[in-house]
């Protein structure tokens, strides 16, 4: 496990209602500098309303979110006065997003979805932009598609573009949202292999997924969800192989019996 | 199974032959229907005894001329068009109160009057209060403000057809909503809206012809200018309609170009 640093994501109470539908119920959440946390859980047990609550693509109903140091408290009734948007915005720079379905610019090439925001939002020098893009492109193994069109790529390409896209911004932490579930099968591998190349290089990051072998090697810390609340949370070899809570149990039973992940040690 | 495999290749071939042919076949017969029907349009004017060779030879380049006015009114008037029309959908998209209410205002004002109504206001009505514009001037105005307004539905679905998945993940960069707007959502939005800026472009080409309600010296209003007072309205109508029809398949053919060359787009 990477040494512990000092606290990077600060989530605190965290609620939040779709209508009457409470989705999130108090959720505390705390990732220190260099950690890796996995989200796991049930399909609709708020994985991804949480991580779009820490960079406020979700205004919570309540509670509060420190990203390196700025703090945000939920304002759902002043959502959007230029304050509040500015302070989102502060968070939004110090942590980035990598999305289940891509979602890169299709009508700029590799590079320009890189260099787009640092340039734009940052105000880096389009030749250091590029060197950053260049750089972490050569990471994700992509560099020859720098001037390919999003269309032109896999999905496993696309995806680590947007990992290129996202360390551009040189964000403290890096937010994934079951960033391999909508690729083939066989294009997963080579996402995963960035990722967990990441991971102990001790990029901070905070993934929502449902690859168990996968958590088993990168995480630092696992944390269980279910219903809008945090059931458990530790090292993957305690949450994974022996699971404090029946709710945890049951969740990762089901998982092995799909054949998805490896049996417990 | 052997069988099978040398059987296969050959049925293929055949079958794709005959779907050749039968695409030759199918063109085939639609240019001779075509042929068939402009001849005779050509023999049923010819046996009325209504067109007027030395006549059309005489005023042809002076009709012609007034395309030119059309195309020249046409384009300018579609991309001032263009212009109103993307203000209209940003204001229609504002959550600005005010701003909303103006850009509403200005389309449902449009839409609920007729175009020969805003063309006399602009032209006559104005001019009755002292501001007085030119034909052409007031033709364009007319023409960019109603257009305008109906390019701004256009634009406003545009811009809510850009996946809201763009959106998130330039929010989630940093990007202002002002940034997002000029170098995410407008980008996109321009791609798929052209083919209908393209199909209002052509409706203009005719609508335009309204102008020569005005004195704007287009083509209608030459063709009525030489053909009213010489007794030769057939000949000069059926010019000016030609005229239009060709233009449109001009214009169409470049619309229809530009809209394959989007869906391919680099999406
Ligand atoms: N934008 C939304 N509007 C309304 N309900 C939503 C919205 N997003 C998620 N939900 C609801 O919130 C619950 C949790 O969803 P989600 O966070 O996507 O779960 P998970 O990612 O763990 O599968 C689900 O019941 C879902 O229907
Ligand atoms: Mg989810």
């Amino acid at each position: 496990m990477a040494a512990l640093g000092e606290v990077v994501v600060c989530a605190r109470g965290v609620e939040k209602y779709f209508g009457d539908n409470h989705v999130l119920r108090g959720v505390d959440l705390d990732v220190r500098d260099g950690e890796t946390v996995m989200l796991i859980g049930r399909s609709g047990s708020g994985k991804t309303t949480m991580l779009r609550c820490l960079n406020f693509l979700e205004e919570p109903t309540a509670g509060s979110i420190a990203v390196a140091g700025v703090q945000v408290d939920a304002d759902p009734l002043h959502e959007r006065s230029r304050r509040h948007q500015e302070q989102i915005r502060q968070i939004r720079l110090r942590a980035g997003m990598v999305f289940q379905d891509f979602n890169l610019f299709p009508h700029m090439t590799v590079l320009e979805n890189c260099i787009e925001a640092p340039m734009r939002v940052k105000g880096v020098p389009r030749r250091r932009a590029i060197e950053l893009a260049v750089g972490f492109l050569g990471k994700v193994g992509l560099i020859e598609k720098r001037d390919e069109h999003p269309a032109r790529l896999s999905g496993g390409q696309k995806q680590r573009v947007a990992i290129a896209r996202a360390l551009c911004m040189e964000p403290k932490v890096l937010m994934f949202d079951e960033p391999t579930s909508a690729l083939d099968p066989e294009l997963v591998g080579e996402v995963l292999n960035v990722m967990e190349e990441l991971a102990h290089e001790g990029t901070t990051m905070i993934v929502v997924t449902h690859e168990m072998s996968f958590a088993r090697e990168a995480a630092d810390r696992v944390v269980f969800m279910e219903a809008g609340t945090v059931i458990e949370e530790g090292p993957p070899e305690q949450v994974l192989d022996a699971p404090q809570d029946e709710r945890t149990r049951q969740f990762l039973r089901r998982f092995l019996r799909r054949g998805d992940g490896q049996p417990a040690a | 199974m052997s069988e099978a495999a040398k059987a296969q290749p050959l049925i293929l071939r055949r079958i794709e032959a005959a779907h050749r042919s039968r695409n030759v076949s199918f063109r085939l017969q639609f240019v001779l229907v075509w042929v068939a029907l402009i001849a005779a349009l050509g023999v049923a004017l010819a046996l009325a005894d209504q067109i007027d060779p030395p006549w059309l030879q005489e005023w042809a380049p002076f009709i012609l001329g007034g395309a030119a006015i059309t195309v020249l009114v046409c384009v300018t008037s579609i991309a001032l068009a263009v212009v109103l029309a993307l203000l209209g959908a940003l204001g229609r998209l504002s959550r600005n109160p005010v701003i909303h209410a103006i850009a509403s205002f200005y389309v449902s004002l449009v839409r609920g009057t007729p175009l020969l109504v805003q063309l006399f206001f602009v032209y006559y009505a104005l001019a009755d209060i002292g501001v007085v514009i030119d034909p052409i001037p007031a033709g364009i105005i007319a023409l960019s403000f109603n257009y305008g307004a109906y390019m701004t539905e256009i634009f406003r679905a545009g811009i809510q057809a850009v996946p809201r998945g763009q959106r998130e993940a330039a929010q989630a960069l940093g990007m202002t909503e002002r940034l997002i707007m000029r170098r995410v959502v407008l980008p996109q939005a321009t791609r798929i809206v052209i083919p209908a800026v393209g199909n209002e472009f052509i409706a203009m080409i005719k609508d335009s012809s309204l102008v020569s309600t005005i004195g704007v010296a287009e083509l209608l209003w030459r063709a009525d200018t030489a053909g009213t007072p010489t007794l030769h309205r057939p000949s000069a109508f059926l010019l000016a309609a030609l005229v239009y029809w060709v233009l449109t398949i001009f214009f169409s053919f470049f619309q229809e170009r530009l809209e394959r060359r989007m869906a391919r787009g680099d999406r």
